[in-house]
């Protein structure tokens, strides 16, 4: 039996036939609509690599059955930059050397968005690492995520108004 | 994964109807039953999505002051809710000191109530486990582990639930409104998981069909608002379960506490509300020897498996402690690390 659902995709709406209700947005994305930004790391909810956004609030797409979500709106790490401008939560990881491996780094730039994006960022790096704790980077690269965070936070208040944050 | 038929009805009726079909479960935000269902734990034949009913994703203000929850209100919406933060402090701090913010963003309040253990014998559909399948046996019991059970275990079963909300819940006196075949209920927090006895495989009074719609709490549970706290202690500063917690709240009248409430978390398969300590502190005054009086009597009946002992003295320890730190008052802004043991001090080196 078919399943018809409708997403809109970084902004572009997508009509979409399933033919098992088990997949999971995530494997949605990765496998079938080959947006491969979004990575699969422990594959229940453990470890962020996963995390989109839905309606705008991140959430780990590996434990969102894609049936569940249809007539959602989701961004995804591919949705962020503008052409060749980096989203400022992007360009604050390169800047922060906010990574190593860089496997972890779309589930961490998409978590940091959405934290920021739900007010509650601050200026705090106690705050900013609790707020992070749903995603978990093997090589250790916390601090300069952390760095990058924060300065990803103060500069998308500042310019809050004249930037588009996603 | 198994596969499953999957209905997404948009009435409560139409999901009553769908849901009480052998080998039908809900789904909500699915952060608990799509892990298990990965896992082989849970195995629906049909899935009843029921994120679209309608009416469940918001709470109201009673006229009376009580606050009643829609079932299907995301965990980090309630907690960050100025009004509700303020009004149910320990509430707001044991959401915010439970799993993540993307899990928080996803998960319902009605699914917190419904959710497994994490004992991992349960998750792990080749271990003998008797929550799981009845009469399998229980692969946990021998076994030198920490995060079992000390209240209200049995020899068929020794895991603990999980939450961290529904010990402020138990703590608050909620009520837990359930609409099924027969008609809608009300049950109280306290009543609504059972011990496991020798039939841990049911693990809350729900019937077939039945569902959570609402859980409410009570105008007189507003009253201790200025003397409320969540103290959760874990194997890492956060996103873990607890190994133990206590929800503690005061009512405190000229220097007297006219009213207390202690819950703990991490110790039971139901959030243990110490009825028994809470009579203790009424008329007391609140000092370091009331609290620490009351909170050992809570453990009275405790008893340990293999590895877990520490936990009994630990319970007590953390249960007056938060009642010391309530009866220190609410602090007027959620701490940094909700629910934490690290006060005032950095948690990362």
């Amino acid at each position: 039996m078919s399943h018809d659902l409708t997403l809109t995709i970084n902004g572009t709406r997508q009509q979409i036939a399933l033919d098992d209700p088990r997949v999971t947005l995530l494997d949605l994305l990765r496998e079938r609509l080959h947006l491969t930004g979004t990575k699969k790391g422990c594959d229940r909810g453990q470890c962020g690599a996963c995390t989109v956004l839905i309606d705008g609030r991140r959430q780990n797409a590996c434990l969102a059955l894609a049936l569940s979500h249809d007539g959602a709106e989701i961004t995804t790490i591919e949705g962020l930059a503008e052409g060749d401008t980096l989203h400022p939560v992007q360009a604050a990881f390169v800047a922060e050397d906010g990574m190593q491996c860089g496997y972890c780094t779309p589930g961490q730039v998409m978590s940091a968005v959405g934290l920021i994006a739900e007010g509650r960022a601050g200026t705090d790096p106690e705050r900013i690492r609790e707020g992070m704790s749903g995603n978990l980077c093997r090589c250790a690269a916390y601090s300069g995520i952390t760095r990058a965070v924060l300065a990803a936070a103060e500069e998308m208040t500042t310019t809050k108004g004249e930037r588009k944050t996603a | 994964m198994k596969s499953f038929d999957y209905l997404r009805p948009e009435t409560l009726a139409d999901a009553i109807a769908a849901g009480g079909a052998p080998g039908a479960a809900y789904l909500a935000g699915g952060t608990n039953l799509v892990d298990l269902m990965k896992t082989g734990a849970a195995v629906p034949d049909r899935i009843v999505d029921i994120t679209r009913l309608p009416g469940l994703d918001r709470w109201e203000w009673l006229d009376d002051g009580g606050l009643r929850i829609g079932a299907l209100v995301r965990n980090s919406d309630l907690a960050h809710d100025v009004d509700v933060a303020q009004t149910f402090p320990a509430m707001a701090e044991a959401l915010l000191s439970g799993a993540s913010g993307q899990l928080r963003n996803a998960a319902t309040v009605g699914g917190n109530l419904m959710q497994a253990t994490r004992c991992p014998f349960f998750a792990d559909p080749t271990s003998s486990c008797n929550r799981r399948e009845a009469g399998s046996g229980c692969a946990a019991q021998g076994l030198s582990a920490r995060a079992f059970a000390v209240l209200g275990a049995s020899e068929a079963c020794i895991a603990t639930h999980p939450s961290d909300f529904c010990v402020a819940l138990a703590a608050l006196g909620a009520m837990v409104e359930v609409a099924g075949p027969d008609g809608t209920r009300a049950v109280a927090l306290t009543d609504f998981h059972r011990l496991p006895g020798a039939a841990p495989q049911t693990t809350t009074v729900l019937k077939p069909g039945e569902l959570v719609t609402a859980i409410t709490l009570p105008a007189a549970a507003a009253g201790f608002r200025r003397h409320a706290r969540y103290l959760k202690l874990r194997d890492r500063t956060s996103f873990a379960f607890a190994l133990v917690s206590a929800a503690a709240m005061l009512r405190i009248e000229d220097g007297i506490i006219a009213e207390a409430r202690l819950a703990f978390g991490g110790v039971a398969a139901k959030p243990w509300r110490a009825l028994d300590a809470e009579a203790a502190l009424k008329g007391a005054r609140p000092d370091a020897d009331a609290f620490a009086t009351a909170a050992a009597r809570a453990l009275e009946g405790a008893a340990a498996t293999a590895g877990n002992g520490f936990k009994i003295p630990l319970a007590a320890r953390i249960g007056a402690r938060a009642l010391t730190l309530a009866a220190a008052g609410t602090p007027a802004e959620m701490p940094v690390l909700p629910g934490s043991v690290h006060l005032g001090e950095p948690a990362h080196a």
